[in-house]
């Protein structure tokens, strides 16, 4: 089946437009009797649900946490990216598209980067007028900063919890659709199968966790908003629930899944320190604004780094990268740490870190502050105290953290950081419209593939989930629904929504009566680590295929050997982890397929076998200049539909950041 | 940092569901490292008990990084533990020495009644925003957002309170069970703005009435909610939401 | 919203336990102003002047009403804030934060507020209803000798010892409610907390000290006339 990707007709910046002013839409009277289905509740559920509801549809909006406000959205700390150009340094809706189109080396696609460049200002407007307390300047105007992998200052923040501002914005918008009563919440519910009736998705199978009920919800529609997976890899900077359940259900309804390798693995994370490790936390990638990174330039050196001086340090990223030194994109500085840590460089007690030094930020904040209070020669002592006070206005938030999770004090000694898995290009393959090969089924931000590309810059995810929520669903979703309106409510007890309730609860009593010996955690652990050895940073044909064999290895072990305890109908957070760990044991086999099967490097996707002589990725447009979307044929059996990408108006070059 | 491994004893609250009675039980764990952090000790026991082909005991957790809110154990007596301003998943066992007992609670007000063992229900949190915790703003009605220069010590006060997570420690921590910081920091956080303007006095009243009506505790300005908040949020957020309730009640309109 | 829903949510019945608080923290004052003529050491007759003034005069006695439907007030919503406030949490907890995070006199009010209660009774009973009663009865509108009549009271050691420590009830009780007072009306911003929690402090000791004063040094003046 050839794939349509349904880009509308046009010059680039009048495809969205056109699109518009053209697309079929519902009238008023017959919104209110369509009923949609929202899964997901953060910054793309949720302002897809608020814009659903505000809009007149019936609105159903589902959460497997206790509150649509914990989605995992809120963790996000750094900024959006908006091309307003309030800096007056040269952005524009173009340069963000070509940014983001180059950030994702040459593998998204154009028209819908440049759609998203072309609503980000929206969303600036719609946050601002929502009370989302963005920085401001003195003059009271929005303040910006730069991100990693640009050269303009286009970033809005609110400290380091931006992400956490716009999702309770989304959020309260949603809330106030649940007063209204055109949108009702279902809260700590989890979707675990698409309902399809006709060949159209019509409604979802979801777990009241509560009491442990399955539940039947009839939609006209179901959008999936339900984030990435990088929990896939065990240890990640995502949450503990953040899970692929409802995108792999959909999967394996006939949804395809797009470039399930394009990972993220975030340069600046704090290490990991021991076997007991739950997760990874992130230090925002606006702290390379102002630290360096560096290493020593002597092997094993385990001097501590206040006692290594100028000149026996090596700033590698500055040395490699001297246009863009410590901004380069993430890909390429997680590369660049693990190179040095492989080759011996690393610091700390696991050698695995490098480090992330403020000291001649504060230095030169304080020298700035000294002179604004006209004492330039106040003696050194002093300018550092004034350029602590800088840095600590500017990442206060940030140092805590990691004061409390390592115990030391970022202000005196330097930080000590290492990649993590951060987000997933990869998801859901969507048309234009976000719809998956399953007609009436879409997928919204990190779910679905569709920006980023083979990397997604700093900034654009929070960007990527409102478009996709407020401004990009609420046009797409009417345009189908149009056709859609003398369909009348299915009633639940249809033999489709009986046959995959069957399912479902077959599924959970067949993982539950298996008790075996080892928990699922224990699973989830042993995966992670096939995930992260082997298709993590750098990947290599030997290293993949040995890590399917062992993925289906262990899912076999799974399913002969998991304990699960407790019952099904009660509260039991094991078996809800259970399942998605069930889930992560296929997806993790897709992935390593589908980066065997990519055979040259591209943005977070490193093959061993493709890299320039000094040692950067090297890309093969020739070969691999499509989409990798794959269908779902059975277990273990997948068949892979390209999606070639055209470039129309960006010319694919080698991406140098020299 | 000098690390250490220790030995524990816990004193944990059980409770199979909402209507059975709970009761404390008492678990030992060993070799916990200093550098874990709270939760982390849990997942080492949950571990421990699941191999012992026991319950695990059921406790919130998601982003263990301190902001989405929804972890919420109580800690020999303190919300979230004994350290300032700190989540329960950002609390790490170097406060901790080897031979300690820790008991762990969960938020205990009748407002937020127990699922199971350290699990409450917040729902009343999102119940008391959707009474008036937005601006009423639909998606496309925007200005340009710098349309409207706002004050920096203004937006920043704004944001300190916007920054609530909603965890409940300040119901937990009161005596009273009382969730006035929760609806201040909203209610500040909105106030503040000029675009929460339109809706000040009405948002005020109602959000208030629905904390009522939720069957939280009244203020009496006791305080320990402000000195367990996980985010600093001030009691000078209270005094603001009383400015304002006080603000509707003596010149809004007879419907609000 | 009426106003009877309106005093009616958390927020209004406090203000009715604040706004009485305040007015009864402005009694405290005059009060205390009247009485502290004692201390004229001239055998109570500016203090006597004083007394017959506020005694004998129509705007006070009208004022008194408010004062009792003042206290009445505050007595009867603070103790019914106590009451309901101390139903809401089923099961307590088992290790409880203490004075970690909260002062003792700030969660005790209600009972600081009883013991104060208890003692106004006392008080009341000493002074008050004789007063009236007389003026009513038996004085034509005239005051009793009030100093008089203090004199004796104070001769009894446990009755100085009991208005002490009512004073010292009172006190704890204003260390809190002053300043709870004005936060109630949302007064105590970043600006000005400081100072109202001074001023509160200041006032809390203060007053109850020249209050406590009072019957020490009639006690002492008694014995010294035997």
């Amino acid at each position: 089946m050839a794939i349509d990707s349904k880009i509308p007709a046009g010059p680039i910046d009048t495809k969205w437009k056109t699109y518009k002013s053209t697309c079929k839409l519902v009238n008023p009277a017959n919104k209110r009797q369509l009923e949609i289905i929202v899964v997901g509740t953060g910054l793309a559920g949720a302002s897809a649900a608020a814009s659903l509801g505000e809009m007149g549809y019936k609105v159903k909006a589902f959460c497997f946490q206790d509150s649509p406000r914990r989605a995992h959205s809120i963790a996000a700390q750094g900024g959006i990216n908006a091309a307003k150009n309030y800096q007056n340094d040269g952005d524009s809706t173009y340069r963000l598209f070509y940014d983001t189109i180059k950030g994702g080396d040459y593998r998204s696609r154009e028209g819908n980067v440049h759609r998203l460049a072309e609503v980000s200002v929206n969303i600036i407007d719609q946050c601002v007028a929502q009370g989302v307390p963005f920085a401001r300047e003195y003059g009271g105007l929005l303040s910006n900063r730069s991100f990693g992998g640009t050269q303009v200052q286009r970033t809005f923040y609110a400290a380091g919890q931006t992400g956490q501002q716009l999702l309770i914005g989304a959020y309260q918008a949603l809330e106030r659709q649940v007063a209204l009563g055109t949108v009702e919440m279902y809260a700590r519910h989890e979707m675990l199968e698409v309902v399809k009736i006709d060949g159209k998705a019509r409604g979802i199978i979801a777990r009241n966790l509560i009491t442990g009920e399955l539940e039947r919800h009839f939609g006209h529609a179901v959008l999936l908003c339900t984030g990435g997976y990088g929990n896939v890899f065990y240890l990640s900077t995502n949450a503990m629930g953040s899970n692929v359940t409802a995108a792999w259900k959909a999967h394996r309804q006939g949804a395809y899944f797009g470039n399930p390798c394009f990972t993220q693995i975030h340069p600046t994370c704090i290490p990991v320190s021991g076997d007991h490790q739950s997760k990874l936390t992130l230090m925002s990638e606006s702290l390379r604004n102002d630290g360096r990174i560096w290493v020593p330039k002597k092997q094993g050196d385990n001097r501590s780094p206040k006692e290594i001086k100028e000149e026996e340090r090596d700033y590698y990223l500055e040395r490699r990268y001297p246009a863009f030194g410590n901004l380069v994109p993430r890909d390429v500085a997680s590369r660049a740490a693990k190179e040095r840590c492989d080759a011996g460089y690393g610091v700390g007690s696991s050698k695995m870190a490098v480090y992330l030094d403020f000291a001649a930020a504060i230095e030169r904040y304080g020298k700035i502050e000294a002179g604004k209070q006209g004492k330039p020669d106040m003696g050194k002592e002093a300018i550092i105290a004034l350029g602590k006070d800088v840095v600590k206005e500017k990442y206060g938030n940030l140092f805590d953290m990691y004061a409390k999770i390592t115990g030391d004090n970022p202000y005196e000694v330097p930080m000590r950081i290492y990649p993590a898995v951060h987000y997933t290009m990869g998801g859901l393959w969507v048309d234009y419209e976000l719809m998956t090969s399953v007609p009436n089924l879409y997928a919204l931000g990190e779910a679905n593939f569709s920006d980023h590309g083979a990397n997604r810059l700093g900034a654009s995810a929070l960007m990527q989930g409102l478009a996709d929520g407020y401004f990009v669903i609420p046009y797409t979703l009417g345009n189908n629904l149009a056709d859609d309106i003398r369909t009348k409510a299915i009633p639940t007890d249809h033999p489709a929504f009986v046959a995959a309730e069957k399912e479902v609860s077959d599924r959970i009593d067949r993982m539950m009566n298996i008790k075996g010996k080892e928990s699922v955690e224990s699973f989830h652990k042993r995966l992670g680590k096939i995930m992260w050895d082997k298709c993590g940073m750098a990947r290599n044909a030997k290293g993949l295929e040995e890590a399917i064999k062992e993925i289906q290895a262990l899912r076999k072990e799974f399913w002969s050997n998991v304990r699960i305890p407790g019952e099904v109908k009660e509260f039991n957070p094991e078996l809800d982890k259970a399942g998605r760990v069930a889930d992560f044991l296929e997806l993790g086999e897709l992935m390593c397929k589908d980066a065997l099967h990519r055979e040259e490097s591209c943005g977070g996707h490193f093959r061993e076998e493709s890299q320039t002589p000094d040692g950067e990725a090297e890309r093969n447009d020739e070969k691999f200049m499509y989409v990798a979307a794959w269908e779902f044929k059975g277990d273990s059996n997948y068949v892979l539909h390209k999606e070639e990408l055209n470039y129309e108006v960006v010319h694919p070059s080698a991406r140098s950041y020299k | 940092m000098q690390h250490y491994t220790m030995n524990l004893t816990l004193k944990v609250w059980r409770q199979r569901n909402s209507k059975m009675k709970g009761h404390f039980e008492t678990f030992q764990v060993k070799d916990i490292s200093s550098e874990m952090s709270f939760l982390e000790m849990f997942d080492v026991l949950n571990e421990q008990l699941v191999a012992e082909g026991k319950d695990p005991i059921a406790f919130d957790h998601d982003c263990r990084e301190g902001i989405c809110g929804s972890c919420s154990m109580h800690i020999n007596g303190r919300a979230h533990g004994p350290w300032d301003q700190t989540t329960t998943c950002q609390l790490h066992m170097r406060e901790y020495k080897n031979g300690d007992t820790i008991v762990v609670e969960p938020w205990r007000a009748d407002s937020f009644p127990v699922i199971r063992d350290l699990v409450v229900d917040r729902s009343s949190f999102d119940r008391i925003i959707a009474a008036g915790g937005y601006v009423s703003v639909n998606t496309g009605n925007a200005v340009d957002a710098n349309s409207l220069p706002i004050e920096k010590q203004r937006a920043d006060e704004s944001f300190a309170a916007a920054s609530c997570i909603g965890c409940g420690a300040c119901v937990a921590a009161c005596p009273n069970t009382s969730a006035m910081l929760f609806v201040s920091a909203k209610i500040a956080h909105l106030a503040l703005l000029p675009q929460g303007g339109p809706e000040r006095k009405v948002r005020a009243v109602n959000m208030v009435q629905q904390m009522d009506t939720e069957g939280f505790g009244s203020c009496t300005n006791i305080g320990a909610c402000e000195a367990e908040c996980p985010k600093g949020i001030s009691l000078e957020n209270i005094a603001r939401l009383n400015r304002e309730f006080v603000g509707a009640m003596f010149s809004g309109s007879p419907q609000g | 919203m009426n106003w009877k829903n309106y005093f009616s949510t958390s927020i209004g019945k406090k203000i009715l336990v604040g706004a009485t608080g305040l007015f009864l923290i402005l009694f405290l004052v005059v009060h205390c102003y009247v009485n502290a003529m004692i201390f004229w050491c001239d055998g109570g007759k500016h203090f006597t002047e004083a007394a017959a003034f506020m005694g004998g005069n129509v705007a006070v006695r009208i004022l008194e009403i408010g004062l009792f439907a003042g206290l009445l007030l505050h007595i009867i919503q603070g103790l019914m804030l106590w009451s309901q406030n101390s139903k809401r949490r089923s099961v307590k907890y088992e290790v409880s934060a203490g004075n970690k995070t909260s002062k003792w006199y700030s969660r005790s009010m209600g009972l600081l507020g009883t013991l104060i209660l208890l003692f106004l009774v006392l008080h009341m009973y000493h002074f008050w209803a004789p007063n009236r009663y007389g003026q009513a009865f038996d004085a034509g509108w005239k005051e009793e000798d009030l100093y008089d009549k203090m004199v004796i009271v104070f001769s009894e050691l446990w009755v100085v010892v009991v208005y002490v420590l009512g004073c010292f009830s009172l006190s704890w009780h204003l260390v809190h409610g002053f300043y709870s007072g004005f936060q109630t009306f949302g007064l105590t911003t970043h600006k000005y907390k400081s100072v109202i929690r001074s001023i509160g402090v200041a006032f809390a000791i203060l007053i109850p000290l020249i209050f406590a004063s009072m019957p020490v040094y009639l006690h002492y003046i008694s014995s010294y006339q035997q």
